[in-house]
């Protein structure tokens, strides 16, 4: 294929995936709109009026940039891992594998739908969130590159787990034990420093708190952890995501026989 | 002029260690139709598998038209167009959606490949279900949806395994002309199927495999000049005489005005009609008793079995 097969090819994936998930907007969009409304009544305004400041913010300020980039996570893993998996489920996968399309246009397909409905959801996230509390944007850049950088991770996490899933309760498993717990645990509703030293050191396994703070630091300025390091760290895993999954497609692994 | 395929010594072991092709071999001229029949698990479809990349080889070499697999499988590709056995498409989307979406896979830009969609739509006589969710197409027509995607990118070597399983005779019958049309235009077709009266009304050449390996290669017509017998069915304008008998011949009488002979090769059948002739039995028409091709098939099987 030359280039402009390639990207006719990669727009033809990624028009599948937006149309996809926009036709089931109400599944879609319209949950983490709902979910996080609630933590901001809840955390935000019931609860966090009564815990005062943190980190310099009121706990509404705090808590947001976390909370946009957890819709984030859940969205992109959520649309990669039920896109792909649900191909695989009903072999329509095979209509991709049959066809010239270079393995890396593939999955560069699946996880450019996965990164733009993570920022769809994170546009209607802080856009309710500004009915609760006012957003100042510390750096703009800081932001767009760890929303992209995040997303795409997840966006490759959400494809591995489709890859090796053998059914639909599969592709909860993650989400629900690992991604939800690490996302709790990774500074979306506190700051390190009120952890004691050995749970502050335990977090810093957490690859989510590298993600919430490097977020915060784009939105508020304020981090628990160094932003070359977070951002290091998630190069990293993107990295390291991407060629795992070139892998899986290259030797066919669970996708051919 | 290059073969539409070649396959030397292609093998597949699965992981469970079950071996499905051992060394197979062949070749399928460019504008042929070929039938690759063969019993259930014989590894018809695994062969297909290992040309449209779903199944990968364990060792051999395939080549369709100029292109290696191991070399250039995306050239390969391109060359081929498939069918598959069962429905593999999603359910949700609509078969316009589906078709123009497998034209972009192959590098189509958006309006041609919708162009394309339309002309194998309408081709296939199911224009009028372009916006109708695929799941609520009927067996035949999601088999000729399946049909319409595969020839999206206008493949010279179409590949159908049991293209029309599950059909009713009508729809197979206008599926056979239109599959006899392109081939006539210039598309070389494989097909594997399980209605032998098909590949015999179809195909010019056939390849029979079982247990992996190729027993028979050769053109339909050769295969049936094999036959050593064939048994015809005379239906009688009058009963027959209560003591009839063709000298030379091995009949049976089904009842008063139906009779089965059986012809070996060598016999004339002229013999036939001038023994009725002189016993004035008048015969309203004739037909084979069983598919003439399924008989050397089941032969075929049974000897390598």
């Amino acid at each position: 294929m030359n280039s402009t097969e390639k990207y006719n090819a990669y727009m033809t994936i990624v028009r599948k995936e937006v149309r996809r998930y926009m036709r089931i907007w109400t599944q879609t969009l319209l949950p983490s709109a709902i979910t996080m409304s609630l933590y901001f009544i809840i955390f935000g305004s019931l609860i966090g009026s009564r815990i005062g400041e943190m980190g310099g913010f009121t706990y509404m300020q705090f808590v947001v940039p976390g909370l946009i980039m957890m819709a984030i996570v859940t969205n992109s893993y959520a649309n990669v891992v039920s896109s792909f998996y649900g191909a695989k489920f009903n072999h329509s996968v095979e209509e991709l594998l049959v066809s010239p399309t270079p393995n890396y246009i593939v999955l560069l397909g699946y996880v450019t739908g996965g990164v733009t409905r993570g920022l769809l959801v994170a546009i209607v996230v802080t856009l309710v969130s500004l009915f609760f509390t006012h957003l100042h944007i510390h750096n703009i850049w800081v932001v767009i590159a760890i929303v992209l950088l995040t997303s795409t991770l997840f966006s490759l996490a959400g494809f591995i787990n489709a890859v090796y899933a053998n059914s639909f309760d599969d592709i909860s498993i993650v989400p629900t034990f690992v991604l939800t717990p690490l996302t709790y645990l990774g500074g979306v509703f506190y700051s390190m420093d009120l952890l004691p030293d050995f749970w502050a050191a335990v977090s810093r396994l957490n690859p989510l708190v590298y993600v919430v703070n490097a977020f915060r630091y784009g939105v508020l300025g304020v981090s628990d952890v160094s932003q070359g390091f977070a951002f290091g760290m998630l190069a990293l895993f993107t990295g390291v995501a991407f060629f795992y999954c070139m892998h899986l497609l290259n030797t066919g692994k669970r996708l051919r026989q | 002029m290059l073969p539409a395929l070649t396959i030397e010594n292609l093998t597949k072991t699965y992981d469970n260690g079950f071996q499905a092709l051992k060394g197979i071999s062949l070749t399928v001229a460019q504008g042929d139709f070929y039938a690759l029949l063969g019993p259930n698990g014989a590894g018809k479809s695994t062969t297909i598998g290992i040309l449209c990349s779903l199944v990968n080889k364990s060792a051999g070499r395939v080549q369709v038209f100029d292109a290696d697999i191991d070399v250039d499988f995306p050239a390969a590709k391109k060359y081929i167009g498939i069918v598959p056995q069962e429905f593999n498409f999603n359910i949700f989307e609509k078969p316009f959606d589906i078709i123009a979406n497998q034209g972009g896979y192959y590098g189509m830009p958006r309006a041609l490949a919708e162009e394309r969609a339309e002309k194998y739509l309408k081709a296939l006589g199911i224009w009028d279900k372009r916006d109708t969710p695929s799941r609520a197409l009927s067996g035949g027509m999601k088999r000729r949806l399946m049909i319409a995607r595969a020839l999206v990118h206008e493949p010279k070597l179409l590949i159908l395994d049991e293209p029309t399983a599950g059909v009713d005779i009508e729809m197979r019958r206008s599926m056979w002309e239109f599959l006899k049309r392109i081939n006539a235009e210039g598309t070389t077709i494989i097909l594997t199927t399980h209605y032998l009266e098909e590949a015999e009304a179809l195909c010019r050449h056939v390849g029979i495999i079982n247990h992996g390996e190729i027993v028979e290669n050769t053109s339909i017509r050769e295969l049936l000049r094999q036959l050593q017998r064939e048994v015809f069915i005379l239906d009688c304008v009058d009963a027959l005489p209560a003591d009839f008998a063709i000298e030379g011949f091995v009949t049976r009488r089904m009842d008063d005005h139906c009779l089965e002979v059986e012809v070996e090769k060598g016999q004339a059948i002229n013999q036939v009609f001038a023994s009725l002739d002189r016993q004035g039995v008048q015969i309203a028409s004739m037909r084979n008793r069983a598919n003439r091709l399924e008989e050397m098939f089941v032969k075929l099987v049974e000897g390598a079995a």
